[in-house]
């Protein structure tokens, strides 16, 4: 096994995690938490392939990983702020409470 | 037996893995969140060790910095710190469960079975945070600005969906 397969297994695993713990669990943020751990193994992929790529001086995958990292944090801002105004009406942050458009 | 580079990447993705794992499965939320800033802490190692430093710092601070402090507030916010008896998996945790790992097994496939991710690394690439900025105020400075918009709109729409309704009279 080369590095590059060892980078990408674990941003595969660390994905796999996220996505186990964002559709198994809950609560509205813990799953807010998977979705940012499915965002950084993503970001990994981008290292990995920037550094074992073919042309690292185009420093084309860390301003990739630079610009997602910047894109993360509004979506985490906003996204907590979803949770928090739900719990504001409901009074809960158990997403299977929260089924009024439930037909 | 292992060479250096890979026995740190070991000790480093094992640090992120647990992080990650305890994330997903602590039952107190603060606890999830403490395990999460250190996954993202782990995951800032491992792109200092890929050479990339700018990423990595930029990681620190806004992953473990701003995230990992913005999704505690939250949690305070709401309330969540406190024990409550429900079961913290949703009904359908098999399917999702499944799923993973059914998405796992595909990636897995792929990176062991591809022959494009063969090559071992090129010698370090000297990337100094000069050359960084120089590419972000020449050639990437449009989608800088607009990364720019993007953050200064989330935070005000941020701040108008979490702010207290005035109640009708």
């Amino acid at each position: 096994m080369t590095s590059l397969q060892a980078y990408l297994l674990l941003s595969a695993l660390l994905f796999a995690i996220g996505l186990a713990g964002a559709l198994a669990r809950r609560n509205a943020i813990i799953v807010l938490i998977g979705i940012e751990l499915m965002l950084n193994a993503a970001n990994l992929n981008f290292i990995a392939f920037w550094r074992f790529g073919p042309n690292p001086e185009a420093l084309t995958g860390v301003l990739f990983a630079i610009f997602s990292i910047g894109i993360a944090a509004a979506e985490a801002a906003v996204g907590l702020a979803l949770v928090i105004s739900i719990y504001r009406h409901q009074k809960t942050t158990d997403l299977g409470q929260v089924d009024s458009l439930k037909g | 037996m292992v060479n250096e580079p890979m026995a740190t990447l070991i000790v480093l993705a094992s640090l992120t893995l647990a992080g990650a794992l305890a994330a997903m499965w602590l039952r107190n939320l603060v606890h999830c969140a403490l395990a999460l800033a250190v996954s993202l802490a782990g995951l800032a190692a491992v792109y200092l060790q890929l050479d990339a430093q700018f990423v990595g710092f930029a990681q620190l601070l806004v992953y473990v910095g701003a995230v990992a402090i913005l999704i505690v507030f939250a949690i305070l916010l709401t309330r969540g710190s406190e024990p409550h008896p429900q079961p913290i998996l949703s009904s359908t945790w098999l399917v999702g469960a499944g799923v993973a790992v059914a998405v796992f097994a595909v990636f897995a496939w792929g990176i062991l079975s591809s022959k494009a991710v063969k090559q071992e690394a090129a010698p370090a690439p000297a990337t100094t945070v000069a050359q960084l900025g120089n590419q972000l105020m020449t050639h990437y400075i449009l989608p800088l600005e607009v990364l720019g918009l993007l953050l200064t709109s989330a935070l005000i729409g941020a701040v108008l969906i979490a702010m207290q309704e005035r109640r009708p009279r």
